[in-house]
């Protein structure tokens, strides 16, 4: 009789190789090679990641960080709503209506190919250099990718449950909940995802072309100002918080929504 | 409980849709009260996936249904312990089990089966069915079940209505008098080996 004994993958037989030690020590590993790179390049161009943090800890404290994150976070979940909201309505339509879904078409296929830049432009010289005109431009960019994400979602409906919801004759409102929008979450993952690290890059970009404060202006502002320190700061303040929505915010709920996935049979 | 039998293809499941009001591209006329309470128990278990069995459930159920009711629903088709669970954890005769708690539990007028126990394996769905006949005379209800398996039709029909094939009609309607609790399997045999003999153009094939 043979018996065979299956052996782990030799990396996997550390249990410390998962979780989130790794992730920390690749963490410190960038920061130990940018403290170096910084004491070899002894300039302006490149201060060292004490200096930096120096300066955020400094803002923060007494300068306007905080203030220009919160607006500029702000702007990014403006854009983000809106964005979503229209963007899957008019995708869940186009979907479900092949007519609608051939007259808007070309429309999409422009607006997708339209870059941010002319939109941002036009956006300004004709509503003006306020914020409906950031926010609405920023929006304007990201509705064509959650359109063809929630078309895809709504091609993909299936059915089969449709049909039983029709059967059993549940309400819009329960058909809705029950069947149509738990079928969509994937899609809705997917498209808020992509979404979300689009619109805060355009973001920044509306506010140097034509805000007073966020994050983009600080950016543009210092430059102007040749101050590496200010730009790496607000640049590594600004990820922070990206991050920190990620993993405290984005993550959970996706683990969430998608508990009962994966469970064995 | 009315059986359609007849041969793959034929046109049962068509004819029980428009009857459930998923097909609406018919002619001649359907008279069914406009409230009438509807179970349905389809070829595929189709269970929510996002829901527990409970929760599937109670997705269905009429607003007089009690606690003590969903009890006696889940212990008489076998399913109480696993009320809890997600329907990919489920054998398929779980789930067809579900299936079938879902459609008692509208508390229906008219209980629709198409080929509720096809796909699964002899012993199972002969389980399935003396499970259905049981259920179904402590809730007794009109029921028309869709199959093409003649020992089915046989050991759960009072009326078992033959279909030709494509492009089908009503060949014969046979009442079964002997009460469904006494069929075992040799009455099945005797009664099917007397119906091949009437009918074997619709019984010859198994």
């Amino acid at each position: 009789m043979t018996v065979t004994f299956a052996r782990a993958a030799p990396l996997t037989r550390f249990r410390y190789v998962r979780g989130p030690l790794v992730s920390i020590l690749s963490v410190l590993g960038f920061l130990l090679v940018w403290f170096i790179a910084a004491e070899i390049a002894q300039s302006r161009l490149l201060p060292g990641p004490a200096a930096v943090l120096r300066y955020v800890v400094d803002e923060t404290l007494h300068g306007d960080m905080l203030a220009e994150l919160g607006i500029t976070l702000w702007r990014v979940i403006a854009s983000f709503v809106v964005a979503m909201a229209i963007g899957s309505v008019i995708g869940l339509a186009m979907g479900q209506s092949p007519a609608l879904n051939r007259a808007l078409d070309p429309w999409l296929i422009v607006f997708l190919n339209l870059p941010a830049l002319v939109i941002i432009i036009l956006a300004y010289v004709w509503f003006g250099l306020n914020e409906a005109a950031a926010i609405g431009a920023v929006a304007l960019n990201k509705i064509p990718n959650a359109v063809v994400t929630l078309r895809e979602g709504a091609r993909a409906l299936d059915p089969g449950l449709e049909e039983m919801a029709r059967a059993y004759r549940l309400s819009f409102w329960s058909r809705l909940r029950n069947v149509t929008l738990p079928q969509l979450q994937p899609y809705f993952a997917a498209a808020s995802r992509s979404g979300i690290s689009l619109i805060w890059k355009i973001v920044l970009v509306v506010e140097l072309l034509g805000r007073p404060n966020g994050v983009g202006f600080e950016l543009h502002l210092n430059f102007q100002l040749f101050n590496v320190t200010a730009i790496l700061g607000y640049t590594l303040a600004f990820v922070a918080v990206m991050l920190a929505i990620e993993y405290l915010l984005v993550q959970p709920i996706e683990r969430h929504t998608t508990r009962w996935r994966n469970k064995p049979v | 409980m009315t059986v359609l039998m007849g041969p793959s293809g034929c046109g049962k499941t068509t004819l029980l849709r428009i009857v459930a009001g998923l097909d609406d591209r018919f002619v001649g006329e359907i008279a069914i009260p406009e409230d009438a309470r509807i179970g349905l128990m389809f070829q595929e278990p189709r269970l929510l996936p996002w829901r527990t069995v409970l929760q599937n459930i109670e997705l269905v159920v009429p607003p007089d249904f009690t606690e003590a009711d969903l009890e006696w629903l889940a212990s008489a088709v076998g399913i109480a312990d696993i009320l809890p669970r997600f329907p990919q954890e489920l054998s398929l005769g779980m789930a067809r089990r579900v299936a079938l708690a879902r459609a008692f539990a509208t508390r229906p007028d008219l209980l629709l089966l198409d080929e509720p126990f096809v796909s699964l394996d002899e012993r199972t769905a002969d389980r399935l069915r003396r499970l259905l006949l049981e259920v179904w005379q402590a809730r007794p209800t009109t029921a028309i079940l869709v199959t093409h398996n003649p020992r089915e039709a046989i050991l759960l029909a009072d009326q078992l209505v033959l279909l030709a094939p494509r492009p089908t009609r009503v060949v014969e309607r046979v009442p079964i008098t002997i009460p469904q609790a006494k069929r075992d399997a040799a009455t099945v045999e005797k009664i099917y080996a007397d119906l091949l003999k009437r009918y074997p153009a619709n019984f010859a094939t198994s």
